[in-house]
């Protein structure tokens, strides 16, 4: 910024505009609310920090932070993926399945859970993009039928430890450093997912569909097929958060990860993507499912009753998205004011 | 998609019409294509192919005895709470927005409700205090919405966990039960001498005041306006943000009521009542043939839906077919019926091309000539 510019009148505004834009970076907000509120947690529950008890949190965090990713794509083109528990829970069954019939060997049947999730998030990609069925309303339609194919598989069983192969939980408790496993390969996926997203022209497709589908069809951009490579991209990674699923709990019931679609865009929203569709980035998203795994965790360390759990958690979202229109209502109309100036 | 049965003489006969004299006589046909192309009479047809392949399985299907539950009036009873919330749900969705929260509504009214019975306090003035409840959770909902310009979407999301966690605080993990005779026989009673559910009469009704007000008056007229463009609307006079917010807390009220009704059914509230009808509810809602997208449906549409989904449950459920399926069956039923309507429109065009290009190769009209 040039010197020169200051004025000592406008010495104020510019902390604001500081201060406004740190706020408005959703990640940086949302980094540092972690921070401070794992600082806070840590003081009043030592035990918070230690790895008992981050271990497990991190690594449930990470199985949903990699579905927000998928999830995130989908919103960011103005689409919703209602879909992916039960692609989460009929993964993670289909792979115990396999592996209890000792069919394959592992590492092939974990590609065949990712696989599957690729189809299924295909099937979604084709009723939206090609049949063009409102996505809220073809994912609330696969929403019961993938759950009916689980049940389907599971044909009235359920996959116990003892059908897996020894040792198969493992990973799921394995740490680098004290860092689990699961999280160094969130890491890596919300990682790649980024710079693609941000670098790369496919990446830039999703945000060009996403904030004005005519302009970006205008310009040549080919949006029903960017559509469907979002859902399949994204009932891949629900395929990988399935198969980090089965691994994570080794008993697997046919209704598996029940409820979690909610979890996973309520991350996506918290994490500052816009249902709106055109901005946010993964790095949110993930932080956004982070967040949202530590809070619930903090509140049971820190003996809030286990009744007002999910009113906290109700409370948390709805704060954290309107806290975000607010600001962006907030610079819309300074923005407006200064251009009357 | 089932072809039905009502829809196949239109086709037929269009084109010998057609071959005709272009004029009066055609209209006729026209006005029945047109008339059968629309979703409800499809769903009628729909409707009428599930019972008759209910009847086929069992004569059982159909007989008035509401307490076999694989029977098509017990799988009626049994969806009166999510009937009575998918009405309210429609001008909402009408008008572009949606309510995610109205199954925790359900689960918060019917706590509080027990909340009030097991503190003392009598039904008749507990009953008017949930519905209160109901609306302030809807205006709350509404307020949000439209002061904050934040998207229904999320803002019921936030609320599908909140009031399910008030339903936690009030009610913990206790239950109440117990409720006065004279009150749950409003759950699971007839009015008397007949075999009609209470539940149905008061779905019914809702029905009549909800397709009265959204299709015969002005204010149904403001809904639909909004639903096709908010802007335009507004500036014909259309107050967008009040009417948004009375329709949230009108979906509250609704709501509580349907809470009230569960609660009823159940003789018991628990703070989980009502998990997951949410879903039930929109898929009525599109199954109806109200768009999603906004500024399109009915509620006659919408009751219609009501009755093929119990129909179909009940005869997947006589014909041997576990849960688990039937859920397969109703996912797939929904996608199909926003799939069908948008065939059905394609091939409606395509009927018009064929015709028009058999005695008027003309697309577009030449100046001065009197367009049909």
């Amino acid at each position: 910024m040039a010197g020169n510019v200051a004025v000592a009148s406008n010495e104020r505004s510019r902390a604001g505009a500081l201060i406004g834009g740190l706020a408005r970076s959703r990640e940086l907000t949302l980094a540092g609310v972690i921070v401070v509120l794992s600082a806070i947690v840590a003081v009043r529950a030592p035990n918070f920090l230690s790895t008992d008890n981050l271990g497990p949190v991190t690594t449930f965090a990470a199985i949903i932070a990699i579905a927000a990713v998928g999830e995130a794509l989908v919103i960011l083109t103005k689409n919703i993926d209602l879909s992916v528990e039960s692609t989460i829970g009929v993964v993670a069954f289909t792979v115990g399945l396999i592996l209890k019939e000792q069919a394959l060997p592992v590492p092939v049947a974990w590609a065949c859970g990712v696989g599957l999730g690729l189809a299924l998030g295909m099937c979604n990609g084709v009723i939206v993009a090609v049949l063009r069925v409102p996505s809220i309303v073809a994912t609330l339609g696969t929403l019961s039928i993938f759950r009916g194919l689980c049940f389907v598989v599971a044909n009235g069983h359920e996959i116990n430890l003892n059908d897996l192969p020894d040792g198969y939980t493992n990973a799921a408790s394995q740490d680098f450093f004290g860092v689990p496993l699961f999280v160094f390969l969130a890491i890596a996926i919300v990682g790649v997912a980024a710079i693609v997203l941000r670098y790369t022209v496919v990446g830039r497709l999703f945000y060009a569909v996403g904030s004005n589908a005519e302009a970006a069809a205008t310009i040549g951009v080919r949006s029903r097929l960017t559509v469907f490579l979002a859902f399949a991209l994204s009932g891949m990674l629900a395929g990988v958060a399935g198969v980090l699923w089965g691994i994570n709990y080794g008993a697997i019931y046919a209704n598996s990860a029940s409820g979690q679609s909610l979890a996973v865009i309520a991350g996506v929203v918290v994490g500052g993507v816009s249902i709106a569709g055109g901005s946010g980035t993964v790095v949110g998203a993930a932080l956004g499912a982070l967040f949202l795994g530590l809070i619930n965790n903090a509140l049971i360390l820190l003996g809030a009753p286990q009744e007002w759990l999910q009113l906290i958690y109700g409370a948390v979202i709805l704060f954290a998205v309107s806290t975000d229109a607010l600001i962006q209502l907030r610079t819309q109309r300074a923005r407006a004011r200064s251009r009357i100036r | 998609m089932s072809q039905p049965s009502d829809a196949s003489p239109a086709p037929t006969q269009a084109p010998v019409a057609a071959g005709g004299r272009p004029g009066n006589p055609m209209s006729g046909a026209r006005a029945l294509l047109f008339a059968s192309a629309r979703w409800e009479v499809l769903l009628v047809a729909i409707l009428a192919v599930l019972i008759w392949a209910g009847m086929r399985i069992s004569p059982f299907f159909i007989q008035p005895d509401f307490w076999n539950s694989a029977n098509f009036g017990a799988s009626i009873s049994g969806t009166m709470e999510v009937a009575i919330m998918a009405l309210a749900m429609t001008p909402i969705i009408i008008t572009g927005d949606i309510d995610l929260s109205v199954e925790s509504m359900v689960g918060l009214s019917g706590a509080v409700l027990g909340v009030l019975w097991a503190a003392g306090i009598p039904l008749q003035v507990g009953i008017p205090i949930v519905l209160v409840v109901g609306m302030v959770g809807g205006l709350f909902n509404g307020l949000l919405v439209t002061r904050w310009g934040l998207p229904a979407l999320v803002v019921t999301l936030g609320t599908l966990a909140l009031y399910r966690g008030l339903a936690n605080a009030v009610l913990g993990t206790s239950y109440v039960t117990n409720f006065p005779s004279a009150f749950t026989a409003f759950g699971f009673g007839y009015v008397p001498g007949t075999q009609v559910p209470w539940t149905l009469l008061a779905f019914l009704l809702l029905a009549v005041v909800f397709a009265v007000v959204l299709h015969l008056t002005w204010i149904g007229r403001q809904v639909f306006a909004i639903g096709k463009n908010k802007d335009a609307a507004r500036y014909s006079g259309v107050r967008v943000a009040g009417l948004r917010t009375a329709l949230f807390a009108v979906s509250g009220i609704v709501a509580a009521f349907a809470g009230i009704v569960l609660a009823l059914r159940y003789n018991s509230v628990r703070s989980d009542n009502g998990t997951g009808l949410v879903l039930t509810v929109v898929m009525i809602a599109v199954l109806g043939g109200v768009d999603i997208n906004g500024g399109k449906g009915t509620i006659p549409g919408v009751v219609l839906a009501v009755f093929t989904l119990a129909a179909l449950q009940s005869a997947l459920r006589l014909g041997g077919v576990s849960s688990e399926y039937q859920n397969v069956a109703i996912g797939l039923l929904l996608i199909v019926s926003v799939i069908a309507p948008h065939l059905a429109r394609q091939f409606r065009v395509l009927v018009d091309r064929v015709r028009s290009g058999r005695h008027r190769p003309v697309r577009d009209p030449v100046p001065g000539e009197v367009v049909r």
